[in-house]
């Protein structure tokens, strides 16, 4: 029985954002007994509706909206309205991303105390630690039914993996394996495994990867304590004159503006989104936005130190085949400042089609050189750089002078990378070419970052309420009803795939929401 | 085909020649497809020398020498338009002055590859370049009909994936 609330049950939590965290938060509390209305501004997509074609499923999936970009990052200028590639649909960007769920290492919830303070960098350790983490982690994974977690088989390596396996060992990487990814490798929790159909990006349309747009939303729907509503977007949080947020307007599938009252309200729409509605939610107590009493909300965003390295070898790959990112060189990941930067990276097998290759191999590029690398796209292999990335106070999301189709501002987002990050990238396409020479590659191509996939920071926690917008619950410094749910309460970016921290973090809140709502705190 | 070829084709024949088997599937208008070995297109708005050095040029920024005309010609189709006849004239004439500046014709009758890429370097930044290039990444890589030669084999959920079709099968490392 899917629930109906009313517009006027101020009983209910309101999550705004059905993905890794608001999709995860909205089911964990709805288990539990919470009534939940879940907003979200996309549609309702299943496996029968996904597309396995590019540029379609970019149509059908991606947030298009219009945001606006600044800064030196080459994204700002190759593309300039699309900061990110992430999706605007029931489950959020769980359709769309990679499956690669890795924990935080533990010094990385401590990047101030490991690295020291670095000159241009607004690190802090966050007020969690792994210790803290872990019993969550072992949850998250448990849900997403992480390969080489619990007892869980790790999944087979297709031929890009086979390319990038021997490459690493060749130059002596160790930890090298086919990752730890929620695509089941055998059936697991009524999913199937997964079939090698490659397009993980576009939805998997066997659901072997976990994804809450049919795991978690129907989950809790089936409680009866969630009501999702979709084509909802909201424009702005509500508030008393004792400063409690007490509902949100949102424009409904019609356009009609609609008030839904409620007890707490958990923002979780990406670290895009979740800023700007803050911000958009300025009211005349509260100026500069909600929970901006520190000035630092849409401040520190990261976006991970990201890059691609593809090589051409004589003889075909077919890197397109099979798990997009099921492969994993880890020995890069910890922090050695012996290399010239803090931090560390991982480096994960990765592949495009035709359509997205000609679009991000060398974007803006023409002539011999880049058509040349596709004409041998079929004996190309490819890999990811995901590094950890230094927060700046001035890499920050703010409202632009542009309206979206409501009329609300929309974010600008405004990043240049830190030398350190520049450094990073550098070492990691060095060793990445390295891995694909020692196997005999004819020609490599260290390829510019994509549009944003993994983006963070932008509501960071902190101990301390001036430091930051949310405690070490992701509840806001200043008003304890609002929280935030999603990766903008990510104090450091870490070197791994946020998606698998996200959902530890939403497990964990859902619990502590609900003991504070049933001791009556909250 | 030659060069001169190219610029001298007539209204309604225009870009005649031999494709690789299988029908093309062209809609579009002022667009006619042959289903035999050869293809045609026919021009509205814009003049046959604007349309044949649109192809021309979409080639010399995208130059795949095993990709054929047709599927150049279809990805710039779009420029005959009333909305776009202005760029066009005004881009095309550029490149005619440029190519006429070095001593050529005009544009496509430039004979090597290399003279006219220099010409297109020269107006890179120009609304003209970056319009028709921009378009060209999904206008013709967007294709399906050019994937193949590419080797690219697209959407395998319908065959059931690759986990018995080669998902692991690279036999030379």
């Amino acid at each position: 029985m899917v629930a109906k609330f009313d517009l006027t049950d101020d009983s209910v939590v309101v999550v705004i954002g059905t993905g890794a965290g608001g999709g995860v938060l909205s089911n964990e509390l709805a288990q539990k007994g919470v009534k939940v209305v879940a907003l979200e501004a996309g549609g309702r997509y299943l496996p029968e509706d996904y597309i396995n074609d590019e540029w379609e499923s970019f149509g059908q999936l991606a947030w298009t909206d219009p945001r606006t970009t600044s800064g030196d990052w080459r994204v700002a200028r190759d593309f300039s309205g699309l900061p990110a590639w992430i999706v605007k649909a029931v489950g959020g960007t769980t359709t769309h991303w990679a499956g690669a769920s890795i924990r935080f290492q533990e010094h990385e919830w401590k990047a101030l105390s490991t690295y020291g303070a670095v000159e241009g960098a607004n690190l802090l350790d966050w007020p969690i630690d792994a210790a803290e983490m872990a019993p969550w982690y072992e949850k998250a994974e448990a849900k997403l039914g992480v390969t080489r977690t619990g007892d869980r088989a790790g999944l087979p390596g297709n031929n890009n993996f086979k390319v990038f396996e021997k490459g690493a060992k060749a130059l002596g990487y160790t930890e090298v394996h086919t990752g730890r990814m929620a695509i089941n490798s055998a059936d697991y929790d009524d999913r199937m495994a997964c079939q090698q159909t490659g397009f993980c990006f576009q939805g998997c349309k066997w659901g072997a990867k976990w994804s809450a747009a049919y795991t978690d939303i129907p989950r809790g729907e089936a409680t009866g304590n969630l009501e999702v509503r979709d084509h909802a977007h909201v424009a702005r949080i509500l508030h008393d004159e004792s400063g409690k947020v007490t509902g949100v307007e949102y424009f409904d599938k019609d356009g009609n503006l609609q008030m839904q009252k409620a007890r707490i309200v958990c923002v979780a729409g990406n670290s895009f989104e979740s800023p700007r509605l803050l911000l958009n939610s300025a009211s005349e107590m509260f100026p500069n936005g909600l929970a901006n009493s520190s000035d630092q909300v849409g401040r520190n965003y990261m976006r991970h130190t990201t890059g691609s390295v593809y090589a051409v070898f004589e003889k075909p790959v077919r890197m397109w085949r099979g798990t997009t990112m099921a492969g994993i060189v880890q020995d890069e990941a910890h922090h050695d400042p012996s290399r010239g930067f803090v931090g560390g990276y991982e480096l994960e097998t990765l592949s495009l089609g035709i359509p997205f290759m000609a679009a991000f191999l060398n974007p803006g590029g023409w002539g011999r050189s880049f058509t040349t690398a596709l004409d041998s796209y079929e004996n190309m292999a490819g890999m990811w750089i995901v590094g950890e990335d230094m927060p700046q106070a001035t890499n920050r999301v703010t409202l632009s002078d542009v309206k979206d189709q409501w009329g609300l501002p929309v974010a600008n987002v405004h990043f240049s990378d830190h030398p350190n990050d520049v450094a990073m990238r550098n070492h990691a396409y060095k060793q990445g070419m390295a891995i694909y020479e020692a196997v005999g590659a004819t020609r490599t191509f260290p390829t510019p970052p994509y549009p944003s996939t993994h983006n963070l920071g932008t509501n960071r926690m902190s101990e301390k309420p001036e430091d930051g917008v949310c405690n070490k619950w992701g509840q806001t410094h200043d008003i304890a009803n609002l929280f935030i749910s999603d990766g903008s309460q990510f104090t450091t970016g870490a070197a791994e795939n946020p998606t698998l921290t996200i959902v530890a973090l939403a497990i964990r809140q859902a619990d502590f929401i609900a003991r504070e709502m049933a001791v009556g705190s909250i | 085909m030659s060069k001169i070829e190219r610029q001298g084709l007539t209204r309604r024949a225009l870009l005649a020649r031999s494709v690789a088997a299988g029908a093309l599937v062209v809609a579009g208008a002022g667009f006619i497809a042959a289903p035999n070995a050869a293809w045609a297109v026919e021009v509205r708005v814009i003049s046959e020398h604007q349309m044949a050095t649109l192809v021309q040029m979409a080639r010399d920024i995208y130059p795949h020498d095993r990709i054929a005309d047709q599927f150049y010609a279809i990805a710039v189709k779009g420029y005959d338009a009333e909305e776009r006849k202005a760029l066009v004239e005004e881009g095309v004439a550029a490149l005619d002055a440029a190519a006429q500046a070095a001593g050529h014709a005009d544009y496509v009758s430039m004979g090597w590859e290399e003279d006219r890429v220099k010409i297109l370097q020269a107006m890179e930044d120009s609304g003209f370049f970056q319009t028709v290039r921009g378009g060209l990444v999904t206008g013709l890589y967007n294709q399906k009909e050019v994937w193949p030669i590419f080797g690219y084999e697209g959407e395998s959920f319908s065959q059931g994936g690759y986990i018995e079709r080669g998902f692991d099968d690279i036999n030379w490392l």
